[in-house]
C-alpha cells in the first residue's frame, strides 16, 4: 500500500507529477484537475485506460503524451474492458512471474466522460463490474457530449439546453431527468461507489484513495463544469463547482457495499437551485416567466433526493 | 506450473478440439470470450483446461464479442500472449476493435469460425465473415481440415508474436464442415509444441513501470497516413516471415505449408482458385476429371488472405488458360470479393486467362464434386473457345433457374 498523505493542497498538487499540463483541454476544464487528484493521491503503479472523449483527444494527440504511466485508449465505450483484460493479464503474469518487478503494487483506473458511462459504454461497464475485476473507474461527468460539440446525454439534467435538446419557442431544453449513475452502480454491489466533486479536494482525493485500496471494482461519478457547454467563463470553474455541491445538484457522497451510505459533505448553507443555474448560460431560457415550472420542479427533486440520501444514511440499510 | 495433458500421437479431434488444444499447448495467458456458434467449443475448451490445471491463464467470460476483443487488447497491451475465438456476428461486433488491435500491433491469435452472417439468420458455414475482416489490417491464415487449425494456430503465434512482425492473427476454419467434424489429427508433444511457438517476448509492457507507454493515441492529418502506410509496409514486410515459420514448422512437424498452395497445376489448362473445405472437394473432382476424361484441372488455393499473396497466385495461374474463382460469400452488387482479388493479380500477366466468378455455399449450402467438375468442364469449354461462353458470374448450386450476371460481349 503506497497511499500519499494529503495535509495541504500546496504539497498534495506537487506530490506526484504523473500527468503533465502541456495537454490540450480547454481554459478552465475540470478534467485535468481531477486527473491530477487522482494521480497525485497514490504512489502505486498505474494502469489507466480513457475512453474516446475530452479527455482521451486532449491528452495524447501523437507524437506527445501527457501520460507518464501506462495508458491506452480503445474506443469510445470500452475502457472498462482494456483495464479489466489489463487487470488480468497483470494476474495471469503474478502467477506466472514474468513481470520485471513481480511485487510493486500496480493499480488499474478507467476515466470516462458521461457519454461514454451513462450511454454507450454502459454495457463495458456493467460487465466488467459485474466480473469483479479489481479497478477503479471515474466518470467526468460533465452532462454533455462536450466532445462533439455538447449534445445532451443521458447525465444531462432536465431544462438544460444542448445541440440535441434545443430550448426555444416551444422547448425548455431536456425534458428527461438525469439517470441516477450511482445507484446504478451501487446496485451493481460494488464495493466502493461515491459521487465527488473536485472543489471538495479532500474528500476527492479521499474517495480515490479508498477506491484504489479496496480490492474489486470501484466506481466514482466525479462533477466535472463544462465551461464551454455550460456557458461560464473559465475562472469559474471551482466557483460553479462550489454553487454545484452547495446547491445539491451534486450532493458528495458514498455507498460502501452497496448499502451503506454516508454523506461526505453537508453545505452550512444550502443555496437554492435557481442561483446555481443563474450562473450558467445553458439554463438562461429557464429564467423567462414560462419555464419558470421547470426551476420549480428541479428544485422539488433536488430537495427530495437530499431528504432520501439522508434518511438513508441515517437508517444505515 | 500447468497439469500434463494426456496426449496420444494420433488423436480424433474436431476442428473446434484442435484450435483449442493449441491455445493450450501455447499456454495463452489471456482470453477474453463471449461463446457463439460454430466456435464456442474453441472457448469452452480453454475454460476448461484452466478449471482443471492445464493452462495457468485468465479465462475472462466477458458479456460481448465486443468486449471480448477489447479486453484482449487490453490484455495483449499488459504484455502477454493473448487468443479468442468467434463467428459471424460476433465476428461483425468485433470488428471495431479489430483496426484497433491492429493498428496498436498487437499479436492477438483469433479463431474465426467461418459463418454466414445475418439476414437471414443463419449458424452455416460460409466465408462472409471473413471477408468483412480483409481491410482490418489483420493476417489472415486459412485451415481447410481440423490438422490445418491445429497446425496454422500454433504457426500464427510465432508469426504474430515475431518482433518484425507484430500484427494479430486470424485462423480460419469452416463452420461446422472443419469445426464440428472429427478427423484424424496427428499433434505436437507439448513442449515440441511450446518450444515452436516459445516464450512470449513483450514489446512495449504495460506492465513494465520503468519505461510507461501510451497505446491508442490520436492522430489527425499530419501522422495518420504515415501511421496507415507503415501498418501496411509491416503486413507486406509479413510475408517472408510468414514463410519462414512455415519453414521451421516443416522441421518440427513433417508437415509443410505454402501461403499459397497448389494442387495438379505443373500442366493444369484450366483451374479453380478456392478457400476452406472447397479446397479438398475441388482437389478431388480436378483428380477424378483426369482420369475420366483428360481434362488437364488444377487447384489453387489461399492459405494466407492477408497479406494476399499476389505474386504467387500470379505465377500459379499464368499458364493456365481458364480460371474459376469461388466466392463463398454474396456479392452485394458487384464481382464477388476473392475474385477481384484474383483477377488483379492475373491482370498484370502477359497471357491473361479467362476468368469467371462461381457464387457457392452461402450459408452452409453443401457444395459437391460433381458441382466442382461442372465448373471444371465450363472452364474447359471456355479454354477451347478462347473466350467466355457463359455469364462471367454465377450462383452455383442455387434452386430454381440459374442466376448469371455479366455476360460477355462475345457470349
Amino acid at each position: 500500500m503506497a497511499i500519499t498523505s494529503i495535509k495541504n493542497l500546496k504539497d498534495f498538487s506537487t506530490n506526484n507529477d504523473r500527468f503533465e499540463g502541456a495537454h490540450t483541454l480547454c481554459p478552465g476544464c475540470a478534467h485535468s484537475m481531477i486527473v491530477r487528484e487522482l494521480m497525485n493521491c497514490t504512489d502505486d503503479n498505474l494502469v489507466i485506460s480513457t475512453n474516446t472523449g475530452c479527455l482521451e483527444v486532449s491528452t495524447a494527440v501523437y507524437p506527445f503524451t501527457s501520460w507518464d504511466t501506462s495508458w491506452i485508449h480503445i474506443g469510445f465505450e470500452n475502457a472498462a474492458t482494456a483495464v479489466s483484460g489489463a487487470e488480468a493479464m497483470h494476474k495471469a503474469r503474478k502467477r506466472k512471474g514474468t513481470l520485471k518487478d513481480n511485487d510493486a503494487p500496480v493499480k488499474f483506473v478507467a476515466f470516462g466522460g458521461d457519454g461514454s458511462t451513462f450511454d454507450i459504454g454502459f454495457q463495458w461497464l456493467s460487465g466488467a463490474v459485474e466480473r469483479g475485476h479489481d479497478f477503479t473507474y471515474i466518470c467526468l461527468d460533465n452532462e454533455n457530449y462536450a466532445n462533439t460539440g455538447g449534445q445532451r446525454s443521458s447525465a444531462t439534467p432536465i431544462g438544460a439546453t444542448t445541440s440535441t435538446a434545443q430550448a426555444g419557442s416551444h422547448s425548455y431544453g431536456k425534458k428527461e431527468k438525469k439517470k441516477d449513475i450511482v445507484a446504478i452502480m451501487a446496485a451493481h454491489g460494488a464495493p466502493y461507489v461515491a459521487q465527488l466533486a473536485p472543489n471538495k479536494w479532500k474528500s476527492m482525493a479521499k474517495g480515490f484513495q479508498k477506491a484504489l485500496e479496496t480490492e474489486g471494482p470501484c466506481f466514482i461519478n466525479t462533477v466535472s463544469p463544462c465551461c464551454t457547454e455550460w456557458k461560464f467563463d473559465p475562472k469559474d470553474t471551482i466557483g460553479i463547482t462550489d454553487l454545484a455541491t452547495d446547491s445539491l445538484m451534486f450532493p458528495v457522497y458514498e455507498i460502501i457495499d452497496g448499502h451503506e451510505l454516508n454523506i461526505l459533505y453537508r453545505p452550512k448553507n444550502i443555496i437554492t437551485v435557481e442561483e446555481y443555474m443563474g450562473a450558467q448560460g445553458r439554463y438562461k431560457h429557464l429564467f423567462k416567466p414560462e419555464y419558470r415550472h421547470v426551476i420549480d420542479q428541479v428544485q422539488k427533486d433536488v430537495n427530495e433526493y437530499w431528504d432520501y440520501l439522508q434518511r438513508r444514511e441515517e437508517a444505515r440499510v | 506450473m500447468a497439469e500434463k495433458y494426456d496426449l496420444q500421437e494420433r488423436e480424433v479431434w474436431d476442428g473446434n478440439f484442435a484450435a483449442s488444444q493449441a491455445l493450450r499447448q501455447a499456454q495463452v495467458d489471456v482470453v477474453a470470450a463471449y461463446p457463439i456458434t460454430p466456435s464456442t467449443p474453441i472457448v469452452e475448451n480453454y475454460g476448461n483446461y484452466v478449471a482443471n490445471g492445464y493452462i495457468d491463464g485468465e479465462f475472462v467470460m466477458v458479456e460481448s464479442e465486443h468486449a471480448a476483443m477489447s479486453g484482449c487488447v487490453g490484455a495483449s497491451a499488459a504484455g502477454g500472449r493473448v487468443s479468442t475465438a468467434t463467428s459471424s456476428q460476433g465476428f461483425a461486433l468485433m470488428a471495431e476493435v479489430l483496426y484497433q488491435a491492429s493498428g496498436m500491433r498487437l499479436p492477438i491469435v483469433l479463431n474465426v469460425v467461418n459463418r454466414a452472417l445475418a439476414s437471414p439468420l443463419n449458424v452455416r458455414g460460409d466465408h462472409a465473415d471473413m471477408y468483412l475482416g480483409r481491410d482490418s489490417g489483420w493476417i489472415q491464415l486459412d485451415a481447410f481440415n481440423a490438422q490445418e487449425a491445429y497446425d496454422l494456430a500454433l504457426c500464427a503465434f510465432r508469426i504474430g508474436e515475431n518482433h518484425n512482425v507484430r500484427l494479430p492473427v486470424m485462423v480460419h476454419q469452416d463452420g461446422f464442415i472443419t469445426s464440428h467434424t472429427a478427423q484424424n489429427v496427428y499433434p505436437l508433444a507439448d513442449e515440441v509444441a511450446y518450444n515452436f511457438v516459445g516464450d512470449f517476448q513483450p514489446v512495449d509492457d504495460m506492465l513494465d513501470f520503468s519505461r510507461p507507454v501510451t497505446y491508442g493515441a490520436q492522430t489527425e492529418e499530419d501522422w495518420h497516413f504515415e501511421h496507415k502506410a507503415r501498418q501496411h509496409k509491416a503486413l507486406m514486410d509479413s510475408r517472408p516471415i510468414i514463410d519462414e515459420v512455415f519453414a521451421d514448422f516443416e522441421k518440427v512437424s513433417g508437415r509443410k505449408y505454402n501461403r499459397v498452395e497448389t494442387y495438379d497445376m505443373e500442366d493444369a489448362e484450366v483451374a479453380i482458385v478456392a478457400l476452406g473445405t472447397t479446397v479438398e472437394t475441388a482437389r478431388v473432382a480436378a483428380k477424378e476429371l483426369r482420369a475420366e476424361e483428360g481434362i488437364k484441372a488444377g487447384v489453387v488455393a489461399i492459405r494466407c488472405f492477408r497479406p494476399f499473396p499476389f505474386d504467387n497466385v500470379r505465377d500459379a495461374l499464368e499458364n493456365v488458360k481458364s480460371v474459376a474463382v469461388l466466392d463463398r460469400s454474396s456479392p452485394g452488387g458487384a464481382m464477388g470479393a476473392f475474385f477481384n482479388e484474383v483477377s488483379a493479380a492475373l491482370y498484370t500477366t502477359a497471357n491473361r486467362p479467362l476468368v469467371t466468378n462461381f457464387i457457392y455455399g452461402l450459408g452452409g449450402r453443401d457444395f459437391s464434386i460433381a458441382e466442382a467438375k461442372r465448373i471444371f468442364k465450363e472452364q474447359k469449354a471456355h479454354a477451347d473457345a478462347g473466350y467466355i461462353t457463359t455469364d462471367i458470374q454465377q450462383f452455383s448450386g442455387l434452386r430454381g433457374p440459374t442466376l448469371g450476371f455479366f455476360q460477355t460481349k462475345r457470349g
